[in-house]
């Protein structure tokens, strides 16, 4: 078992040193971290309603925590369903462990790819806004949250990898999940929400993530402008739990499912298919 | 033709020698029978080609094998195990090269081989060190001078070389090799025979492949097994196989600068005949036994025509 936990952190090491090397890759990290520093330059003006806090400093620590779910949530279920098709998966299964390695690398290469866009997004926005602060409290904070993020999404992404074929059905997840970003309160406040909307934000992750991240960077008076008034740290840590455990309940099964059904033809059958809708 | 008498003649070997055991494997898609009761072992050591027209059922038979399809009925097993129940360890003494794989495609060549050697360290053996130590295996498989290359780089032969390192890097008891050299030229074609000579040879692994290519199967085969609709028809090395179709055999010769070419059942007693009438007339003689591929057409269109 450790050995497969070596091996399968030695290649998340190698295909996240990949992602420094290929111009696709290095554009996924870019791309959002300037549209975000973009949106926070032209926020830093304009003030949370009812106070006189910058809005993009409030938006900022927000946006991080809609990336930790996004990252959780698509980047696995991408590559899930891209490696399936090329036959990544299937090597995986005719190596002895392999398939504890793979998914241990996709771990390792997904947590780093997150925090490499996180900090990407961070830095730069940091010497945009001011008050930001991230005092010992705020660390703490981090220090549960993040890798809460990852345990509420991965699983989950890769239950999603798992039942979508082919990438282009991917698509089905992102327009449901940006809508999700769109009411949790990332972009624009959740109280300004109808109470309906407000509900269905608070069942997934998203407004909590972000709320988490606002408590760790944001001073706490900014609470009051929550709903609730407050933080809400336990129920953050309840709702990401239950999802958490409903991810790592789940993905083990459908994970385990949709890896019996992969052998060489299977592979080939994808990519037959895959070769004549695109030429139609 | 008989069939039965050689469906038996694989299955005869000691149960403890069968590195592969198969008998009346069944699989069924819907109310289509793929498999229609295959058997056949194999022992250690032995190369085993799996011949048959498309949809013989060849990869079925194969993915079976190697414990990536579920069967309808039937017992299988591999190494003493059932494949569809197998754990790691029994997947670490077999080795797979499939068609078509295009995964890895920003690692380097080199990196990678590694990387997947890790998985078979602790699985070695006192008799079998594993994994093939990746410069070596580079120079078996002839990638040394493409080593730092990304995998996405590479031509379609050196892909190919790379999928038979990747199948090989754990030293596997037992390769499954699926239609291996297409797209080979004849020149890595040649390299690939004498590489699985030398892992039968030197390594006694033993190995099950499918090919279209009729030759390749008479080169590198001990025993030849001819599937057609879910079944084996034909089981036996290639000399075996052209002998069970009463062949004729082709003879071709001059005489005055002019070229003949005859048929016969006999051709010893031909020749005999040919010299006793034309004696030192008779030039370029040349005698050639039915080739696999008449065996192997015969013996499909023979079934087709009959036993249904």
């Amino acid at each position: 078992m450790t050995l497969s936990v070596r091996a399968g952190v030695a290649r998340g090491g190698i295909e996240l040193r990949q992602t420094f090397a290929n111009a696709t890759d290095l554009w996924g990290y870019l791309f959002p971290a300037v549209l975000l520093v973009g949106t926070i330059f032209f926020m830093r003006d304009a003030h949370v309603p009812g106070t006189n806090f910058s809005l993009g400093a409030s938006t900022l620590p927000s946006a991080i925590g809609m990336s930790l779910a996004f990252g959780g949530l698509v980047s696995i279920a991408q590559l899930l369903v891209v490696e399936r098709e090329d036959g990544t998966l299937l090597r995986a299964k005719a190596t002895p462990d392999g398939m504890s390695g793979y998914l241990i690398g996709k771990i390792v290469l997904v947590g780093g790819m997150s925090l490499v866009s996180v900090a990407l997004q961070l830095v730069p926005s940091l010497f945009l806004v001011d008050g930001l602060h991230l005092d010992l409290t705020g660390w703490f904070t981090l220090l549960w949250l993040v890798p809460l993020a990852f345990v509420a999404t991965m699983p989950l992404g890769a239950v999603l990898g798992s039942l979508f074929e082919s990438p282009r059905s991917m698509g089905l997840v992102m327009v449901p999940l940006i809508g999700l970003i769109a009411i949790s309160g990332i972009f624009y406040p959740i109280t300004a929400m109808p109470g309906w909307l407000q509900g269905i934000a608070q069942v997934f992750p998203v407004y909590w993530l972000g709320l988490g991240m606002r408590s760790a960077f944001l001073p706490d008076a900014l609470a009051a402008v929550e709903l609730t008034g407050s933080w809400r740290h336990l129920e953050t840590v309840g709702v990401l739990a239950v999802w958490a455990v409903l991810g790592l309940v789940l993905a083990p099964v459908i994970l385990r499912r949709m890896a019996r059904r992969e052998s060489g033809s299977a592979v080939a059958a994808r990519r037959e298919r895959v070769l004549t809708t695109t030429i139609r | 033709m008989t069939l039965t008498g050689t469906l038996e003649s694989g299955t005869d070997l000691p149960p403890d020698e069968r590195v592969i055991d198969v008998r009346d494997l069944r699989m069924r898609y819907g109310t289509k029978d793929v498999l229609a009761g295959v058997s056949f072992a194999a022992r250690r050591g032995e190369v085993i080609a799996l011949l048959g027209p498309n949809g013989a059922g060849k990869t079925t038979t194969i993915e079976i094998l190697e414990g990536f399809r579920m069967r309808s009925s039937g017992e299988v097993s591999v190494f003493g195990v059932d494949p569809a129940a197998a754990g790691e360890p029994w997947r670490a003494r077999v080795g797979v090269v499939l068609q078509s794989w295009r995964d890895h495609g920003k690692w380097r060549v080199r990196e990678l081989l590694h990387h997947l050697g890790t998985y078979y360290a602790r699985y070695a053996t006192p008799a079998i060190a594993r994994p093939w130590p990746v410069d070596d295996l580079l120079d078996v498989v002839g990638l040394t001078a493409a080593a730092d290359s990304r995998v996405a780089r590479l031509s379609g032969g050196q892909r190919r070389r790379l999928d038979v390192a990747i199948g090989i890097v754990g030293r596997p008891e037992l390769l499954f090799l699926d239609e291996p050299t297409v797209g080979f030229d004849p020149a890595a074609r040649r390299e690939f025979h004498d590489l699985v000579h030398r892992l039968t040879d030197v390594d006694t692994t033993t190995v099950l492949l499918t090919t279209h290519d009729l030759d390749e199967a008479e080169k590198l085969a001990d025993r030849i097994l001819i599937l057609n609709e879910g079944r084996i028809i034909a089981n036996g090395s290639a000399d075996e196989l052209s002998r069970q179709v009463a062949g004729e055999s082709e003879i071709r010769w001059t005489r005055d600068g002019q070229r003949f070419v005859h048929s016969a059942v006999e051709a010893t007693s031909f020749v005999r005949e040919l010299f006793r009438q034309y004696g030192d007339d008779i030039a370029d003689l040349e005698v050639r036994r039915t080739s696999l591929e008449d065996t192997y057409m015969r013996m499909v269109r023979d079934f087709e025509g009959s036993d249904r």
